[in-house]
């Protein structure tokens, strides 16, 4: 019976001759609730966790997350657009956030879900990006190239069971031996990814999607296909609660970049029924 | 709050059907997700050698990483023995890999069809932890239940009061190893044989919602590999 820190008020037992079983008594009064306490600690932690959880350090639930991107093919390259919210649950937290980013000279990369998995994975792409520069060989990073990539760390973390938590989004425009070739795809968190001439991540598979699908069309202008995007974007915005109304649009083209700054898209809430609403109801329910 | 699956059914379905020198692929193309369709476009088949393809359904994220597995092995067989791998020693090689990660196993269901060293039609099928047989026909994935009875029914034998049809010629060591095996190689001829296929994918499109969008075929016989597409219906 050692002394040991757990405890903390109490006075370490002192070695009284005759006082042995008061010693231990107080020992007792440190010591069994501490263990207490980690096995109670150690239960909760099985609770959240899982058994084969103790041996991997595991990402279970996202924090602060993003909501849809969707992103399309057009004549010049790929457009790509979400809102620039972060929701920490169900509380809108923060507002301002930027969940497009530019990579390399070719393509652009969205994310929705857990956004310190996005930051994660820009700092990876960055390295990327760096080792590719020090080539110094003229090459550069195709959208192809930079979707591999990705797919194959979303996958090999998802092995590890330490997934990192987003859907992504990756549309760019290169020079390939047919001219230039506008490439578009996405990946989810545990790896499953495709190439489509339009992609949309979370709430917008289910309701931007058919737009596009209904809407889309070969080489469509850089308006056309903004006004194309802003209809999902409306429809996001009416349906999705974690959607915010501050929106930003990219494009990418073979000149480069362009991550216009964030706009507001005119609502309407002008129905009878919203005006007075509780004008049918009976009683103040 | 769910937990973090680690798979997920993308669904979708192969089959492939051995002839006497030939062997017939296909899978469609449809990716879903839950209710949602991701994409109309997406191939499940991988050319692993020139006379050897894969068909696999499953979960797409292991099945792309099974197809890459087995792609560089290929290659370095090819660089070491100085020839591209045949189709049974694929099969061999595909169930190795799959019972490799017997205790978290890639969700592939495959079916890998070609033309054996003789050159008659091959079709190994698989379940997700790597047992395999050779066959001559097989469906695999969410269509394959209403697939398999229509496959038996026209390939299996004409008549269930016949003998089961043996072929006339199977390879030597083939019987040595497999004293009571049968071989059904269809008595179909390539065109038949393609014909069957797309109407049973048209008749499992109708039933199954994870199949449809469209059928991708692909034919490998003496002259090589011939793909061929097919609209089925996207609903």
């Amino acid at each position: 019976m050692g002394s040991h820190a757990a405890g903390g008020s109490q006075a370490p037992p002192t070695a009284t001759a005759g006082g042995g079983e008061t010693q231990r008594t107080h020992v007792a009064f440190i010591f069994y609730p501490s263990i207490g306490i980690v096995v109670f600690a150690f239960d909760k932690f099985i609770n959240s966790h899982g058994l084969l959880m103790l041996l991997f350090h595991t990402n279970r639930y996202p924090y602060v997350t993003g909501t849809s991107v969707i992103a399309l093919k057009y004549k010049d390259g790929v457009i790509m657009a979400c809102d620039t919210g972060a929701s920490y649950g169900s509380t809108l937290r923060y507002k301002s956030v930027e969940r497009i980013k530019a990579v390399g000279k070719h393509s652009l990369i969205g994310a929705s879900g857990e956004f310190s998995d996005f930051q994660e994975i820009l700092r990876y792409l960055d390295e990327l990006t760096l080792s590719d520069h020090m080539w110094d060989d003229g090459n550069s990073l195709g959208p192809k190239e930079i979707h591999s990539y990705l797919t194959r760390v979303m996958y090999n973390r998802r092995n590890k069971f330490d997934p990192l938590w987003n859907s992504l989004v990756l549309g760019g425009v290169k020079k390939g031996p047919k001219g230039d070739e506008k490439y578009l795809g996405m990946v989810n968190m545990i790896g499953t990814h495709f190439e489509e001439n339009h992609v949309a991540t979370g709430f917008g598979n289910h309701l931007a999607i058919p737009i596009l699908r209904a809407e889309w069309r070969e080489d469509m202008s850089f308006e056309e296909a903004v006004k194309l995007v802003e209809k999902c974007l409306l429809v996001l915005l009416y349906r999705d609660r974690s959607s915010i109304n501050k929106f930003q649009i990219a494009k990418i083209t073979t000149e480069g970049s362009t991550i216009y700054p964030p706009y507001s898209l005119k609502t309407y809430w002008g129905f009878s029924h919203f005006e007075n609403p509780a004008q049918g109801a009976v009683g103040s329910w | 709050m769910a937990r973090f699956d680690p798979y997920e059914n993308n669904g979708g379905t192969c089959v492939a059907v051995a002839g006497a020198d030939y062997c017939v692929v296909a899978a469609d193309t449809r990716l879903s997700v839950g209710y949602s369709i991701l994409s109309r476009d997406h191939s499940k088949i991988a050319q692993l050698a020139d006379k050897c393809v894969l068909a696999s359904s499953g979960f797409q994220g292991d099945i792309k990483a099974l197809q890459k597995n087995l792609a560089a092995k290929e290659l370095i067989y090819e660089h070491n023995h100085n020839k591209k791998m045949s189709c049974p020693a694929m099969a061999q090689l595909l169930s190795n890999t799959l019972y490799y990660k017997r205790f978290f196993p890639y969700y592939a269901f495959n079916v890998l069809g070609g033309l054996d060293s003789e050159g008659k039609g091959c079709v190994f099928t698989y379940d997700a932890v790597g047992s395999y047989e050779r066959t001559g026909y097989s469906a695999q994935g969410t269509g394959s239940t209403l697939m398999m009875p229509v496959l038996d029914n026209q390939l299996k034998s004409p008549s269930p009061l016949l003998l089961p049809a043996r072929v006339s010629s199977s390879s030597l060591e083939f019987e040595l190893f497999n004293p009571l095996m049968v071989v059904f190689l269809t008595p179909l001829s390539e065109s038949e044989a393609v014909d069957l296929v797309k109407d049973v994918f048209a008749s499992a499109t109708e039933r199954d919602i994870y199949t449809g969008d469209r059928l991708e075929i692909v034919v490998i016989n003496s002259s090589g590999t011939q793909r061929e597409y097919i609209e089925l219906r996207k609903d």
